[in-house]
């Protein structure tokens, strides 16, 4: 197990450190100066410019220099706020952030399989009917459809729930729920299927015939089998959940990180952009990594075989 | 029961013995596929969509009598009527032909999109599968990589970089962005295929039963590797819609005038600020129909392809 | 002897896309205290739906109980509701099934497992039940018993999780044993194992034991009487030797035939039955084995015969039973 979490951890750097050294690249692909749009500034200002970020040297230094400072934690300076650095940005927005995906997530996480596990168990039947109807408008309907919809038609006429911002929890409803509809819709679509070949196992059979309630035999043979698949695609759902929130954000107002991400897109802020590109990354590699650890906990076929038995 | 004579006990023709081996009838399975998708009602609305939401594509922009790009100030923000049916925007451009207009780049793009992904993926894992067991890891660890950076933060990144500020996104670079990491699913997926195809038992029967290559590939693999890889083209047209969709509301989708259903729900965003909701209902709506029709289709297409599942 | 179980004419059937599947058709049987019935037939004659049907554990639907009874102890088993079956299932009527390796729950211990019925039955606490799991494990023999536990059954054998499987059905002293294919997913060793278990728990638990296979080397070992199945009928019963020393039916003796001996020439070939069993959703009007039968005559083409008894146990359905086949019989020299 510990040779297991050494190699996906190795992984995860690779990983990181790809994603750092695409990102770094390209950005620096980008044709023309980031500076040549601000209109003529004297020679001087430009050329202090350049060296204060480091545009003078070679684009190899530029890299080491760049991967020296992400190693110490520093994600540089903002091109455009002269008064925040990326740092400040991320430890501003992040948390606002980090909200809104939790609670997008557990609500996810709490209706998605109960759903899907309802479906299965009384297949074709009115449950399963209604479950999927939900899990259908929650793929077919994008975020951003769902959010306008939810602010032209809920929060105009629910008085308590605000059209947008952030403070309190009433704040975090409306926004939690767009967002989490995807990924609870993804979950639910998958245990439904995972469900239904379960309770077609062997040992569902034997359950039922040590004497155990149906319910006992769902509960405890049945849900605990078909969660597996759900379990293993958390991360990519994590993943869906932090691209979601840029646009989630953007609708409600919110001053995430995602907001930061798509205002540093709009007017061009490199460094930002690179930043807040690098810090969702570090935020994804662990999260998978932390969704690889749970499956191995949950599922004990893992744990041997990687233990090399 | 009647009386048993004699001639009721001499021995049974051949031929009155084989007339009783009735058989189930035998069911050929592309055409049972396509019962079992026509059973599902849910995958034929769908089907019916998409062809319907296809044709208005082609053919939506030209009916109106409007283009997409013609502004026309003495009409602004006009409500839908029987002139403009879907109404027309801040810049008095008519919205039903810009939504339909919309979707035809949002088709193109899901669909191109597919198409590479399927070429490229196929390509990829195709190599990965009969590649020696070295190689086959490397390469699997390479899209392992590639997979686990989020889909939609390249996308935007491609659009980004290969944009010039305020000039839109060109539906090359949207497509590049698009597919670039969306590939390694198929790929995998035809990398288990051919390996498990490889090995499979089923294959190896045949082979020992004296049965060609071609016959093999015909009826084992063919049928057996088709199935997964046509619902995973279903379900990543919608995937790639979506993208699409989520960068054109991000403010990076074509350049204006041209539009696909995400800026123009960009747009209809800022003309709701304003009251205007049907700004945005027509391309919301769209794009919601376009994504249920997929899915539901790819949804059917997998359960058809899965005899597993026959009733 | 008294008798635990009492199948009277027994019918079950599958709903399907192509109509009704005759599963089991009108099949009656009786299984006696401490005693063994093995039903034999190759796959597909019913012999595992009768199996699962006397535990009620058919999916329904598509399966549902056409008519008969399944009398156990008396009360029929086709009339109970699910609730009242949860207290027959586990610690009465206890299953063993054919695939081991699929059979046990891949992420519950298997402690937990054996136990898991009889803590529903028994209130026990956590600790009783650890000892109780122990001691089952000791029972069927599996070794390192207080470490197996705790384990998960991919960390077990076959055979050992055959082992487990008995050491579950046996672990609240049912009276009646269903054990379907239990040792078809086994190698030839393990398989004689796990027989010679079996039958050292039916001596030691005075049970009854329903043992259903297709290999009749196990049932000449084990059983004490045999119910020959094919497509959903009983087409012959009677004791092991009159099984082994007298069969009656056609398909009986073919089946006998097909058992690969020790003693075989080296170019002699496997003897096999040449051709399928019919489809039961068309069940034959007349006698299924008709068209692989090798003394087929007309009347078997449209009637089924009824049993003719050949002692007090034994009986065959076959027309050449009849006196009227008298030649049939004698051309052929079927027996």
């Amino acid at each position: 197990m510990k040779k297991y979490l050494l190699k996906r951890f190795v992984m995860s750097i690779i990983t990181l450190w790809a994603i750092v050294t695409i990102t770094f690249f390209l950005m620096h692909a980008i044709p023309g100066n980031p500076f040549a749009k601000e209109g003529k500034m004297p020679p001087v200002v430009y050329e202090n410019l350049q060296k204060k970020y480091g545009l003078d040297k070679p684009l190899y230094q530029q890299y080491l220099i760049y991967l020296g400072n992400l190693v110490r934690g520093d994600f540089g300076e903002s091109m455009k706020s002269r008064v925040e650095t990326v740092n400040d940005m991320i430890e501003r927005g992040f948390p606002v952030s980090a909200r809104l995906g939790a609670q997008a997530l557990v609500f996810a996480l709490i209706f998605g399989p109960a759903l899907g596990a309802m479906a299965a168990l009384y297949q074709n039947k009115m449950p399963d009917y209604i479950s999927m109807i939900v899990a259908i408008i929650g793929i077919s309907v994008p975020s951003f459809v769902m959010g306008t919809f939810l602010i032209q038609f809920v929060a105009k006429n629910v008085s308590f729930l605000p059209i947008g911002g952030w403070g309190e929890f009433k704040h975090t409803i409306l926004p939690s729920f767009a967002l989490g509809l995807m990924p609870l819709a993804t979950m639910a679509r998958l245990m439904r299927s995972s469900m239904l070949e379960v309770l077609n196992q062997d040992y569902i059979k034997t359950a039922k015939s040590k004497g155990l309630t149906k319910f006992a035999v769902i509960m405890k043979h049945a849900v605990r089998n078909a969660i597996l698949p759900v379990v293993s695609v958390l991360g990519i759902t994590i993943s869906n959940l932090l691209v979601g929130s840029f646009v989630i954000e953007k609708i409600f107002g919110i001053p995430g990180l995602g907001m930061f991400f798509v205002k540093s897109i709009g007017n061009r802020d490199y460094t930002l952009i690179m930043g807040t590109t690098v810090f969702y990354a570090l935020i994804l590699v662990l999260m998978l990594l932390l969704v690889d650890i749970t499956y191995m906990l949950v599922d004990p076929r893992i744990r041997l075989t990687e233990e090399g038995h | 029961m009647t009386e048993l004579t004699k001639e009721m006990f001499e021995r049974a023709s051949e031929e009155q013995r084989n007339a009783e081996k009735i058989r189930r009838p035998s069911i050929k399975y592309w055409p049972d596929v396509w019962r079992r998708l026509k059973q599902n009602k849910l995958a034929m609305v769908g089907l019916v969509l998409i062809i319907l939401i296809t044709v208005m594509a082609i053919a939506g922009p030209m009916i109106s009598g409007y283009t997409y790009y013609e502004q026309d100030y003495s009409n602004i923000n006009v409500k839908p009527n029987s002139d403009f049916w879907f109404g027309t925007d801040e810049l008095g451009r008519d919205l039903f032909t810009r939504t339909w207009y919309g979707a035809r780049y949002s088709l193109l793009i899901g669909i191109l999109a597919a198409a590479i992904d399927f070429t490229v993926g196929i390509l990829y894992g195709g190599i990965a599968g009969v590649s020696s067991r070295r190689v086959d890891s490397i390469m699997m660890r390479i899209a392992e990589v590639i997979y686990s950076i989020p889909y939609l933060l390249v996308v935007i990144l491609m659009s980004v970089v290969f944009s010039s500020q305020g000039s839109g996104t060109s539906l090359f670079v949207i497509i590049l962005a698009m597919t670039i990491t969306d590939w390694v699913p198929m790929a995998i997926l035809v990398r288990g295929q051919v390996l498990q195809l490889k090995e499979a038992e089923y294959s190896l029967a045949s082979e020992s039963l004296g049965a060609d290559q071609g016959w093999i590939l015909r009826k084992h693999i063919i049928p057996n590797t088709l199935g997964p890889i046509l619902v995973n083209v279903t379900l990543t047209i919608p995937r790639a819609i979506f993208a699409e969709a989520t960068l054109g509301f991000l403010g990076l989708g074509l350049q204006a005038p041209k539009s696909s259903l995400g800026s123009l729900a960009n747009d209809g965003l800022a003309g709701m600020a304003v009251g205007l909701t049907y700004q945005i209902i027509f391309p919301a709506l769209l794009i919601s129909l376009i994504m249920f029709s997929f899915n539901v289709l790819g949804d059917g297409l997998r359960d058809a392809l899965d005899p597993r599942l026959r009733k | 002897m008294e008798n635990i179980l009492d199948v009277k004419n027994l019918q079950v059937s599958f709903k399907t896309f192509f109509g009704e599947v005759e599963a089991v058709r009108d099949i009656s049987f009786t299984v006696g205290k401490k005693e063994t019935v093995a039903i034999v037939g190759e796959s597909g004659c019913g012999k595992s739906v009768t199996a699962s049907s006397i535990m009620q554990l058919l999916p329904m639907p598509p399966a549902f109980y056409k008519g008969g009874q399944i009398l156990f102890k008396g009360e029929d088993i086709v009339k109970k509701t699910e609730r009242e079956m949860q207290h027959i299932r586990g610690s009465k009527i206890s299953m063993v099934f054919q695939d081991p390796m699929t059979s046990l729950n891949p992420t519950m211990k298997i402690g937990r497992q054996i136990v898991e019925g009889l803590m529903k039955h028994q209130h026990l606490s956590k600790k009783e039940a650890n000892k109780k799991a122990i001691e089952m494990l000791k029972l069927v023999s599996v070794p390192q018993p207080e470490k197996r536990v705790n384990q998960y059954p991919h960390e077990f054998s076959g055979g050992m999780r055959q082992r487990v499987m008995i050491a579950l059905a046996m672990v609240s002293n049912p009276e009646l044993l269903i054990a379907d294919e239990p040792t078809t997913a086994l190698d030839v060793t393990v398989q004689a194992q796990i027989l010679d278990l079996m039958k050292e728990l039916q001596d030691k638990l005075n049970m009854s034991i329903i043992l259903i296979t297709h290999d009749l080397g196990v049932v000449a070992d084990m059983s004490d009487k045999v119910i020959v199945m094919y497509a959903g009928q009983i087409v012959e019963q009677g004791t092991v030797n009159d099984i082994f020393k007298n069969p009656m039916h056609p398909y009986t003796i073919k089946l006998l035939a097909s058992v690969p001996r020790l003693n075989m020439k080296r170019d002699e070939s496997l003897n096999y039955i040449e051709g399928t069993p019919p489809d039961l959703y068309i069940p034959p009007k007349g006698c299924a084995f008709f068209d692989r039968c090798d003394h087929a005559m007309k009347v078997c083409k449209d009637y089924m015969p009824d049993p003719e008894y050949h002692s007090k146990e034994h009986y065959s359905r076959c027309w050449l039973n009849h006196p009227l086949a008298k030649d049939v019989r004698r051309e052929g020299s079927v027996r």
